[in-house]
């Protein structure tokens, strides 16, 4: 049998997905798929009902994240997902709202919003696919691209420091920060669980292949072989110095992963009297 | 956590109040239960105020990191159901367009409130302007109709922000209230109405039950589709790109062309629905005055001193400039010798006016800072009366 007759009629997550959107739009390799598929499964289990569940995204490649999930979701403006979901976080606080957007879409474009909304301490869910450049438009510089790694805005290299985003998120007093990868899918899954349960802003961030935009210039090779590289190169370290876990693909040094930060802070509104 | 106070929403009664705080009152006198916005003269006296009112009725306030944030806070309020809205001047007003459009293309209703002051840029921070209409009508990329109501009073700082949530429930899109400083900053009677003389139209909600219906399908007959909210379980989905009737993001020219037909018509087959201006001593007027906000104060004195030395002047106050009132400019061509534009602007409205009349058409323009000038008005009227 050809592969392309080997398609399934239904998927046992079908009553969650936008089935009839179905294929989606992202390349072979991407690490897309399997970052949604660890949300629906922990938002499945989750205590909270499914009509509560509410996914918000920006523009990008992980911006169209919930145009494939049957929730309510909303799919604003480059940039503009953390403030819309904080418009129906305060509306309705019953909603238990989840941005699922980029590094670019959040960090660059966006990055005074996540900044103020973690400093609030709204009660919001950020999940952050890491593909360290801008996939949709083509392989762009963005603001977790390596140093010296190639794109198609920096034919020479690129000659920017990127952003540690979970030491960002630190920093700034997020109740929950963890970073895994688009291969550790049950620890993935379990911190989304986790962030579902905590009250307050909390942080995910997940390495996810881009064979066609970031891969192939750095000669990191398909989105199997960066899985690979995950696998060899990853390891679990829940008590890292967050100072330390830039990642830079090529560089050959330990991918630091874990669920880093999880800790209790008044979130926004909630004050001593 | 704030506890919420029951004060009356509605202050019911004869007030000496400003323009910004006549349309905080108004906002909330309209349903108003949700307010996100970043501090900016000459329109911060609209959030100062329902920063302290909000909370004490019941609704929410935040203020934001920047008027990005605020626009897309306030769309996605209103996705969770609420009547929200806005308040800025131009620079502010400048970095709202983006979600504007937003707003726009997804169907989103809610109110922007506009206070002008003079541009480009920082331009004047303190004084007035009226430069802003033309980006109420193309500021955000793209093709759209704009709704907006220029008060040119306290008191129709309040009456015109309720219908500007009414027409934001009927039409589901932002609409927008400008204001000008003179107007916001001017204190004067406003009086208030009993609750139950206030107009209040409840957002259409879908007729069909989660999961049966298309949330973007207009049935015949109705002006645009019942709006679904987030936690009902109609697994909405709302995105900025093209989309069908479920929703759903499509490349396609031909949905592309009826979605941006079907967002025009709404407004522009409305249009004679939504269109307001006040008519004073125009029925026999020779020369026909047109002039909105602060502006029409001035224009007013000065037909008044122009029908006292015997000139036949009338004035048309626009109490809407978007939609624009063409078919009547056309009209009073019929009986009109000439057109005076008095406007804090250097012919925003004018331009617009040529658009319907061979008539002359005589611009008062001030690039801003000031109120025009009775005179300046009345010289015009002499020009061609």
């Amino acid at each position: 049998m050809a592969p392309a007759e080997q398609t399934v009629a239904s998927h046992p997550l079908d009553e969650l997905l936008r089935a009839d959107r179905l294929p989606h739009i992202w390349c072979p390799g991407c690490g897309l798929g399997p970052i949604m598929n660890c949300y629906v499964q922990a938002m499945a289990a989750s205590a909270i009902p499914i009509n509560q569940h509410v996914v918000v995204s920006g523009i990008g490649c992980t911006g169209r994240v919930p145009g494939y999930i049957k929730i309510d979701s909303f799919h604003t403006t480059h940039g503009r997902s953390i403030p819309f979901a904080t418009g129906l976080k305060l509306a309705n606080p019953e909603l238990e709202v989840t941005v699922f957007s980029g590094d670019g879409d959040l960090f660059a474009i966006g990055g005074n919003h996540i900044l103020h909304a973690t400093r609030r301490n709204l009660d919001l869910n950020i999940i952050c696919v890491n593909n360290f450049n801008y996939g949709m438009t083509g392989g762009q510089l963005g603001p977790t691209t390596p140093k010296g790694a190639r794109t198609s805005t920096t034919p020479q290299g690129n000659p920017e420091d990127a952003l540690n985003l979970v030491a960002l998120m630190g920093s700034l007093g997020a109740v929950y920060v963890a970073r895994w990868s688009a291969l550790h899918v049950r620890q993935l899954e379990q911190s989304m669980a986790r962030a579902f349960q905590k009250k307050g802003l909390t942080f995910i961030e997940v390495l996810a292949p881009c064979p066609t935009g970031f891969g192939r210039p750095n000669e990191l090779g398909e989105g199997l072989d960066e899985m690979h590289l995950y696998q060899e190169e990853c390891i679990v370290d829940d008590h890292a110095d967050l100072r330390d876990c830039g990642i830079d693909l090529r560089s050959h040094k330990p991918l630091v992963l874990g669920n880093f930060i999880d800790i209790e802070r008044a979130t926004y509104g909630e004050w001593e009297t | 956590m704030i506890q919420a106070a029951q004060a009356p929403t509605v202050l019911t009664g004869s007030h000496f109040m400003n323009g910004d705080i006549a349309c905080a009152e108004g906002a909330l006198a309209a349903g108003c239960t949700f307010f996100a916005g970043y501090p900016i003269t000459p329109s911060t006296e609209v959030m100062e105020h329902l920063a302290r009112r909000l909370p004490e009725t019941g609704g929410r306030f935040i203020q934001m990191e920047d008027e990005l944030a605020s626009m897309n806070c306030i769309l996605g309020a209103a996705w969770a159901g609420k009547r929200s809205m806005t308040a800025t001047s131009g620079p502010g007003f400048s970095l709202m367009q983006e979600n504007i459009g937003l707003g726009m293309l997804t169907e989103t209703p809610c109110v922007v409130v506009n206070v002008m002051r003079g541009g480009p840029s920082t331009g004047l921070p303190t004084l007035i302007g009226q430069a802003d209409v033309m980006q109420a009508k193309w500021g955000s990329h793209g093709d759209y109709e704009a709704i907006a109501y220029v008060p040119s009073s306290p008191q129709e700082m309040f009456d015109l922000t309720v219908k500007a949530f009414n027409a934001a429930e009927i039409y589901r899109q932002p609409v927008f209230v400008l204001g000008d400083e003179a107007v916001g900053h001017l204190t004067e009677r406003v009086v208030i109405p009993e609750a139950s003389a206030i107009q209040r139209l409840e957002r259409r909600r879908p007729a069909f039950a989660p999961g049966e219906g298309r949330i973007y399908e207009v049935a015949n007959g109705d002006i645009a589709p019942p709006m679904p909210i987030a936690g009902e379980g109609y697994a909405i989905h709302m995105t900025g790109l093209t989309h069908d009737t479920r929703g759903y993001p499509v490349t396609s020219a031909e949905v592309h062309d009826a979605l941006v037909r079907r967002l025009r018509d709404k407004i522009q087959l409305n249009a004679d629905k939504i269109m307001e201006w006040e008519e004073y001593r125009l029925d026999d007027a020779g020369v026909c005055v047109i002039s909105f906000g602060s502006s029409a104060r001035s224009a007013r004195h000065a037909i008044n001193i122009a029908r006292e030395s015997g000139l036949s002047a009338g004035l048309m106050r626009l109490i809407t400039v978007w939609p624009f009132p063409g078919a009547e400019i056309a009209r009073l061509s019929d009986r009109v010798r000439a057109f005076v534009v008095a406007e804090a602007n250097l012919g925003q409205i004018a331009t617009q006016v040529e658009r319907f009349t061979s008539r002359p058409v005589i611009g008062v323009h001030h690039g801003g800072g000031e109120m025009l000038r009775p005179d300046q008005i009345l010289a015009a009227i002499r020009e061609v009366a």
